[in-house]
């Protein structure tokens, strides 16, 4: 039995630990309770040497000194996993082996630190808390800060022998496991990582993956498509529809589809996920924010939950960032002994993100307004809401002003907090408009399709709006049920009204809203088939889909469809079968509309029939055009047909602006290389040569700038950018040479360079022989006169952005075999088959 | 947010709308109509203006004709420049190819009127005749710009440069472990075979694609196709050393494309610049002796 604590903190990551440090600072009774023998178990488990950054970068580190009078704390700056921990470790206090005392002078703050302390059991309430560790040992303390994370929690196997020491749930180094047979269980990235680690052939392990399904869902489709070469290469083995039935010494007991199998087995990665602990959390009397398995503990804003004397903070807050953790320790802390609240850290960002806004209204302020005001926020707490608004642009518009422009690049999504916009329906027209109300939202087309702005929108009245950029809005739709339904809801309403306009209002329309679904459809799955009878109506909401037809037993390609188009109209209107066959070029998700209920519709509104009979008519002439090649004796149409599958299959169905090689015209002379190096710094972004080619169509390797690009997926530094021309571009600045986005892109396009050194220039070249000429310069120029200092950045094709004239790589082609092309305009008979020479 | 409506948005859609065309068909043959009226023009011009006492490079009207044909030669000369400079703006290479292909080959009719007929040992003629020289060579280098890429495409078979050779190495790897069980003379024969430079052969076999040396066809003499057959290793090496011939042949054959692609250059180019030291001298002459 020891004293009565002020307050005790268990979990000792960046969030606790700042804690821990404020209240040593602040001289209150405290003790920090970690559960191994060491802080900071999950940046501990980090691997050796990892670079840890430091994000958001705008973000003020509070518990560094962030106001007056409060001497600098506890210290956090990207850096390495053994710089951070070190100095960590002399704020605590603690001396750990394992990590090397960081030079220069870092200050303890005599933090009452428990490592193996395990938590079992938190009784009592506010004022006097009883905590039950694993040694038997009780502690009291007024109140309790949960900092405990996510990670420590690993999910174990279920099957008999769940306990054995071989299983493990994490990897340090792959390299630590030689000779071994190893069974990696779960295909998330984690645990294909890991896989792929272990199968290096050096080592001489024998690896094998259990997959209880038949794809990869849960991996990144990078991961998923190495681990499956993998597995073609022989390197290691993936078991489909295979799941673990007993772990034994030394073998391990599978189900598979057709019976139980052993096979032998020294080691176990399980990386089947973790959960926060929610049981244990539960048992205190703390509630979360729903059933759902990822869901978070209810929290005041002083990050208090249901159970007074019981704050949550990091990781199991929802804040994986260590930034926000460091800060929420000092916030709580400040909470506690002052009585209130300081102003969050974010509160400066925010005045920021509020300072274009008339008035002069403080941050509450216009939190609450746009709470209030704009419905798609109606389901948020107000963390979520400062941390949405932290991502997000807020302004003022008067009336008339332009907001977006119809053909702009964007993909954000704007909500009004007051007064009402325009929407320019008609490109030829722009008096004709339609508005869109306060607490309404619009741009969500671009956000869903990647495309561009449909059109131009102005301010009505004076009119303040916030705009989410596209990671903001998706994280907003993913963390909210309410925002999800109503951006899906409006989204779909307004696709149809502005595909079959035609004076239809909203009411019009309710029912067939109502019973629209979206559907998922993966890359290549069929969504009509030629000659069924089904009767629904599709809008194209994303990706893209190709059109097919049956001619003389073969399949011909007949068009391209762009997302924000529709199909499906004829065998609703006429009540004929399938007359083609669509199906999806990428991953896409359509809409799905009764068409007995278009029909009806139908009927009420005449001026609709006449328009859907004309773009009936146009598909029909196509389709009628392309069957009547069908004699051709040059086999013109079959030409046609394999040339589109296969620059779809080269992801052109997925770009927005790709570079191909007419090798009818291409000479080789790459001027095309030359070009694209001396228009950026002296290296190309593009490789002539290789990449496939079809009937003397090359797709080179170079950027197709993808409507949704996955080398954005996951950039650290965010620094990869869709620009105002469409071009995806990475910025140099901020691109810290990770790697990530080249193993993401499917097309290889991305490759990692140091700046290199500048060149002589052309006449100094051409008269005297200086440097090494027009184009890039060798590997050995670069090395012998670059920086070797100069760290590898990622960089690709940014379409020569800002560079007027265009793109240098067509440009520059002296014989007009470079071309660049977008799939909805090049994939079309006359163009496939043009007579170029 | 609100953007200015300054982007490139009309310029890229123009050119992802812009036909597909080759420099030759380039804005539907408007080089070759510019071509086609100055060469009409500047023939009418010599038909029907009475020159005295007959035409000449001296006459006024020579003076127009000659002073077009320098213009258009040193224009014309500095599509070299224009290749290699990649500037900001307008511009297309293919359009300058067009142009340069059309133009030149109109100051076949501008020369040849500019001269009156009038040939003599001279540096005036020295300058006519490097003309034509240029220009001949330029009429094979757009034959084979038009002709020649088709092949190269269907040649390289998806392969890059790099892919051929490794191709041939680890057929090279293959070989020389699979002539171990091999006797002295069939081993000689693909030592000799693995030793030869893959590049032997100069630039003549380069441009006619005969290699009567090659080693490896050689040794495939000595490996005769056995019915059944009956040695293992020896039928093993022969059917490698049939790989390499195709991959060698593979790159020669890709050698040889490039090869005519780029031999007119080694004509065109040094023939232009010693044009236009000769119309530097030409001209200086001309004014010296006015």
């Amino acid at each position: 039995m020891s004293d009565l604590y002020e307050v005790a903190i268990i979990g000792s990551g960046p969030a606790g630990m700042s804690a821990a440090g404020q209240a040593a600072k602040r001289g209150m009774a405290h003790v920090l309770l970690e559960k191994t023998d060491h802080l900071s178990d999950t940046i501990y488990k980090y691997q050796a040497g990892k670079f840890v950054m430091a994000t958001p970068s705008n973000l003020a580190l509070r518990a560094g000194g962030y106001e007056e009078g409060v001497s600098a704390g506890m210290q956090f700056d990207e850096g390495t996993r053994e710089n951070i921990l070190g100095i960590w470790n002399q704020h605590c206090g603690v001396n750990d082996p394992t990590i090397p005392v960081v030079e220069g002078e870092i200050e303890s703050w005599g933090v009452n630190v428990k490592l193996n302390a395990e938590v079992t059991k938190i009784e009592g309430d506010k004022g006097d808390f009883t905590i039950t560790l694993k040694s038997g040992e009780v502690l009291k303390a007024k109140t309790i800060i949960l900092a405990i994370g996510t990670q420590g929690n690993p999910n174990k196997l279920r099957c008999p022998g769940a306990d054995h020491p071989m299983i493990t749930s994490q990897l340090d180094d792959p390299a630590d496991h030689y000779d071994k047979h190893i069974t990696v269980v779960g295909t998330g990235d984690a645990g294909i990582e890991n896989a792929l680690g272990l199968a290096e052939p050096a080592l001489g392990n024998t690896v094998t993956i259990l997959n209880r399904g038949k794809d990869f869902a849960k991996a990144k489709q990078r991961n998923a498509d190495w681990l499956t070469e993998a597995d073609a290469d022989g390197k290691l083995k993936i078991r489909y529809g295979t799941s673990p039935a007993e772990v034994r010494d030394g073998e391990m007991v599978l189900e598979t589809e057709t019976g139980e199998e052993t096979i032998p087995c020294d080691l176990i990665i399980a990386r089947i996920g973790s959960q926060p602990p929610r049981g244990f959390i539960e048992s205190m009397g703390v509630e979360f924010t729903s059933a759902d398995r990822s869901a978070f503990p209810v929290l005041s804003p002083v990050f208090e939950t249901t159970k007074a004397g019981i704050f949550v903070i990091g990781a199991l807050a929802g804040y994986p960032l260590i930034k926000h953790c460091m800060n929420q320790g000092f916030d709580v802390i400040e909470y506690l002994a002052s009585g209130e609240s300081p102003k969050p850290a974010d509160e400066p960002l925010l005045e920021e993100v509020f300072a274009d806004l008339p008035g002069n209204k403080s941050v509450d302020y216009w939190l609450d307004v746009y709470q209030k005001n704009v419905s798609i926020f109606g389901g948020l707490s107000t963390l979520q809401m400062r941390e949405l608004m932290l991502d997000s642009t807020c302004k003022a518009f008067g009336p008339g002003e332009v907001i977006f422009r119809r053909n702009e690049q964007g993909s954000s999504l704007f909500a009004i907090a007051s007064g009402s916009v325009a929407v320019e329906v008609d490109p030829n027209d722009p008096s004709i408009t339609v508005p869109i109300g306060e607490g309404s939202i619009f741009g969500e087309v671009g956000l869903i399709s990647g495309r561009r702005r449909g059109s131009t929108i102005r301010a009505a009245e004076d009119t303040i709006v916030v705009e989410l950029s596209r990671k903001a809005a998706l994280k907003l739709i993913s963390s909210s049920p309410e925002a999800n339904d109503a951006v899906t809801r409006i989204s779909i309403e307004r696709q149809i009204l502005q595909m079959f306009g035609s004076g239809l209002t909203p009411a019009d329309i309710a029912p067939l809203v109502e019973s629209a679904e979206t559907v998922q459809v993966p890359a290549g799955k069929v969504v009509i088939q030629e000659g069924d009878e089904d009767k629904d109506l599709f809008i194209l909401r994303l990706g893209s889909m190709l059109v097919e037809k049956d001619i003389g037993g073969r399949q011909i390609f007949l068009s391209y469809l762009p997302a924000g188009s529709f199909f499906g109209e004829m065998a609703v209107i006429d009540g004929s079968k399938r007359t083609a066959t669509v199906k999806a070029s990428v991953k896409s998700e359509v809409i799905k509309l009764d068409g007995e209920m278009f029909n009806a519709l139908l009927d009420t509104k005449p001026q609709l029939r006449s328009k859907m009979l004309e773009v009936m008519e146009g598909r029909r002439q196509t389709n009628d055009f392309i069957e009547s090649q069908k004699g051709d004796v040059g086999g013109a149409l079959e030409l046609y047909t394999k040339t589109a599958k296969f620059l779809s299959e080269q992801g052109i169905g997925e770009a927005t602006d790709a570079l191909l090689i007419d090798e009818k015209l291409c000479i080789g002379c790459d001027n095309c290389e030359r070009a694209c190096a001396d228009a950026h710094e002296g290296l190309s972004r593009l490789d002539r040569e290789a990449g496939k080619s079809f009937a003397h169509l090359h797709v080179p390797t170079s950027c197709r700038h993808c409507e949704h690009p996955h080398c954005m997926a996951d950039c650290p530094p965010n620094a990869i950018r869709r620009g105002a021309d469409g071009e995806v571009s990475i910025n140099a600045e901020t691109c810290i040479g990770c790697g990530n986005c080249k193993s993401f892109c499917p097309y290889g396009v991305i490759r990692m360079d140091p700046v290199p050194p500048k060149k002589p220039s052309l006449l100094e070249w051409l008269f005297f022989g200086k440097g090494p000429g027009p184009g890039e310069a060798s590997y050995s120029w670069r090395k012998k006169n670059g920086d070797p200092d100069l760290a590898k950045k990622a960089i690709k094709c940014d379409m020569c952005a800002g560079i007027d004239g265009g793109p240098a790589c067509v440009r520059a082609c002296p014989t007009g075999a470079a071309i660049r092309v977008s799939p909805d305009k090049f994939l079309t008979f006359a163009k496939i088959t043009e007579d170029v020479e | 947010m609100a953007s200015v409506p300054g982007n490139r948005f009309k310029q890229d859609e123009r050119r992802r709308n812009a036909d597909h065309v080759s420099f030759l068909k380039h804005r539907r043959y408007r080089w070759l109509w510019i071509a086609v009226l100055l060469c009409l023009a500047t023939g009418l011009g010599y038909a029907l203006i009475d020159q005295e006492p007959r035409p000449n490079g001296g006459s006024w009207y020579g003076y127009t004709l000659g002073t077009i044909g320098l213009g258009l030669i040193v224009w014309l000369s500095l599509l070299g420049i224009r290749k290699r400079k990649i500037t900001a703006g307008n511009w297309s290479l293919k359009a300058w190819t067009s142009a340069h292909v059309y133009l030149g080959l109109a100051l076949i009719v501008v020369g040849t009127l500019h001269t009156g007929f009038q040939i003599g040992w001279n540096v005036h003629t020295l300058a006519y005749f490097l003309m034509l020289l240029v220009i001949i060579s330029g009429i094979y280098g757009v034959i084979v710009y038009a002709t020649l890429p088709t092949t190269l495409s269907n040649n390289r078979n998806e392969m890059t440069r790099g892919e051929m050779l490794e191709a041939l190495t680890a057929i090279d790897r293959q070989l020389e472990s699979a002539a171990q069980p091999l006797g002295r003379q069939q081993s000689d024969l693909v030592i000799r075979a693995l030793e030869q430079d893959v590049f032997y052969g100069g630039a003549w076999g380069r441009l006619t694609g005969t290699y009567p040396g090659c080693a490896t066809n050689r040794a495939l003499g000595g490996f005769p196709e056995v019915a059944g057959g009956v040695d293992g290793a020896s039928e093993r090496v022969r059917s490698l050393l049939v790989k390499r011939a195709e991959q060698l042949a593979q790159i020669r054959r890709q050698l040889r494309i490039r090869a005519l692609l780029e031999i007119w250059l080694f004509i065109h180019i040094p023939a232009t610049i010693a044009l236009l030291a000769a119309l530097f001298a030409h001209v200086v002459s001309v004014f010296y002796y006015w």
